[in-house]
């Protein structure tokens, strides 16, 4: 007995000093890619950081309720739009972050819910194509509210977004804490991380609750669900305002820490960059999700350097780098899907070869 | 051994469903009493399956009406039947394949549980109480099925006859008054079969009503209290089924009718 206590609680330290490690190694990380890999890789962390919230939502819509949603980053933008309309000069409103941010989220819900009404009754391609619409609808919309209100600025975007700031303390000024010089992509890293880390805990804690159990009933026969008494249409409508609602702080947070937004970044491409890696990294697990984000977020921009290894090494250029780049990428998702097709990091209840299936 | 109170639970009157220009079902009348097992019998396309749909919410009926203990079910979506205390298995099992057959049963309480968005994020003391409750009442009756082993198994690898009662165990984790299932013997051997029967007399005994589709005669009239038959949309005989066996439309409905006659 003693001895089994022993063993438990030992594992529970090791369990213990490995979260803290993690935790140090995710705090010093800012400072460890600038020392390595200079001050851009900071920013590429920050990015990734917001794609890890955005492929968390969306994962919510497709790994967790089984619903293709191809308009995805419309959310990103409503979220964006709402931050950038009420904090800046376009208007001459400032309201603190704090009020701002909660409601992109929640304007960001009520667009979910203005998608999911109409399409309760499609799934798969179906359900995929309307969304695809919705995606470009939004853009489409931001890019023409100019005239004859002017709201969105149009093409031109919004500029002179406010920071992060709460009084004087600003998130885009310069701080010094303890010796070490915090720069804006610093602080923002640290907001961004904080984010990402609730949304991971939140997807986790959703997963494994009556209504995540709820959300993968529907995804596997959704009349079944019904019969077994879930009201789908109000889970339905329930992923996709939860989904939206994660794409509504990361756009947000991400208009805040640009100081800029445009329609530009909003493009159906974007969409299925999330789309990517959610399906990438392992649909309905958390864990793949956030892997998937990191290596799509860093891999285009690792290919960056391929370009200059051409001219050193054939002392020509065969390929436009930028062509190269994203030729390269695109073989990279080939290939990645062929050798690990549920993912690389694939949910439980999604591996082929199953534990329980060996053991009976 | 009927109980005492005998009155009638479920009482379908006049229903009649139309696909384009086929009647499925035209005025059909069905009366399931409190506590027996009533059997649904007919040949292949006689409406049995769709007169289920019709029950469970899944189809609305053209015409007719379902009283169930008292509530009008007529129209109501198949959530708002399930959680009124009616519960189904299907013709063509349909479990949720992804999911352990422990998280099927889990499913099957959420008629009967309220954590939501909120409770599930916070993890407030409710919400893990009744989390606790969920799965102790899953285990409760993946062991009442005779399921405990697979308890972690994922649904879509355990064997045919598994699947057939953990169907049956999520069904029941809705606490259902009536139970409805749709051929729970089809594809079974003699041997799962009889465990099947001793499952359905439990049932019963521990107070739901079953409502019960068979193709296996030796299974239904064993069982049944009562045995309602349908042939070609229409109810074509009712009553015990001793009775229902000999009556000479019931043969022909299944043997054809004697060409010599």
């Amino acid at each position: 007995m003693s001895n089994f206590l022993s063993t438990l609680q030992a594992r529970d330290a090791r369990r213990w000093i490995a979260w803290a490690g993690l935790a140090l190694l995710l705090l010093a990380a800012p400072f460890l890619i600038e020392a390595l890999l200079g001050r851009a890789w900071v920013r590429i962390a920050d990015v990734a950081l917001l794609f890890i919230m955005l492929a968390l939502g969306l994962n919510i819509v497709v790994g967790f309720a089984g619903l293709l949603d191809l308009g995805y980053i419309a959310f990103f933008a409503v979220g964006a739009y709402s931050y950038a309309l009420l904090a800046s000069p376009q208007f001459d409103i400032h309201w603190p972050f704090l009020v701002v941010l909660p409601l992109s989220a929640a304007v960001a819900g009520f667009f979910g819910i203005l998608l999911g009404a109409p399409t309760l009754r499609l799934r798969g391609d179906y359900l995929a194509i309307v969304t695809l619409g919705f995606g470009e609808i939004i853009r489409v919309f931001l890019n023409n509210l100019n005239r004859p209100f002017n709201i969105t600025n149009g093409p031109q975007g919004i500029t002179l977004i406010d920071p992060l700031q709460a009084g004087s303390f600003s998130l885009a000024q310069t701080h010094t804490f303890a010796g070490l010089t915090i720069t804006p992509i610093h602080s923002y890293y640290f907001v961004f991380l904080a984010c990402a880390v609730l949304s991971i805990l939140i997807s986790l804690r959703l997963e494994n609750s009556r209504i995540g159990r709820a959300w993968a009933a529907i995804r596997d026969d959704e009349l079944a669900a019904a019969s077994t008494g879930i009201n789908t249409r109000n889970m339905k409508l329930l992923a996709f305002a939860m989904g939206a609602t994660f794409g509504g702080v990361a756009g947000g947070l991400f208009a805040s820490f640009q100081g800029f937004v445009s329609p530009e970044s909003f493009h159906l491409l974007d969409s299925i960059m999330v789309l990517c890696m959610v399906v990438l990294g392992g649909m309905g697990n958390v864990g793949g999700v956030v892997l998937g984000a990191v290596l799509l977020t860093a891999l285009p921009e690792a290919l960056r350097y391929i370009g200059p290894l051409q001219q050193r090494w054939f002392d020509t250029v065969f390929v436009d780098p930028s062509d190269l780049r994203m030729l390269l990428f695109g073989l990279a998702l080939v290939l990645m899907m062929l050798l690990r097709p549920e993912g690389l990091w694939p949910s439980r209840r999604r591996r082929t070869v199953e534990k329980s299936r060996a053991a009976g | 051994m009927l109980p005492a109170d005998n009155s009638p639970l479920l009482s379908a009157t006049g229903i009649s469903k139309h696909f384009g220009g086929l009647a499925a079902l035209s005025d059909v009348s069905i009366t399931v009493r409190r506590g027996e097992i009533c059997g649904l019998i007919g040949p292949n396309g006689a409406g049995k399956t769709t007169l289920f749909n019709i029950l469970t919410g899944i189809y609305a009926p053209d015409a007719g009406e379902l009283m169930f203990d008292g509530v009008c079910l007529t129209g109501l979506q198949p959530h708002r039947v399930a959680a009124c205390g009616i519960a189904r298995t299907f013709q063509n099992i349909r479990l949720f394949g992804s999911m352990t057959a422990l998280e099927n049963v889990m499913v099957g309480r959420h008629v009967r549980t309220h954590a939501g968005v909120l409770g599930a994020v916070f993890r407030t003391r409710k919400t893990v109480t009744e989390e606790r409750a969920i799965v102790r009442r899953a285990h409760e009756l993946l062991d009442y099925c005779g399921l405990t082993a697979r308890a972690d198994h994922r649904a879509r690898d355990l064997p045919y006859g598994d699947q057939r009662r953990l169907e049956i165990a999520r069904a029941l984790a809705t606490d259902p008054r009536l139970l409805a299932l749709d051929e729970p013997a089809a594809g079974m051997n003699a041997t799962e079969t009889g465990v099947l029967k001793q499952l359905l007399e439990q049932i019963r005994a521990d107070g739901v009503t079953l409502l019960l589709i068979e193709h296996d005669m030796k299974l239904v009239m064993s069982l049944s209290h009562s045995v309602t038959v349908l042939d070609y949309g229409e109810k074509i005989a009712e009553g015990e089924p001793a009775a229902v066996r000999r009556d000479p439309k019931v043969v022909e409905a299944y043997l054809g009718s004697d060409p010599a006659s």
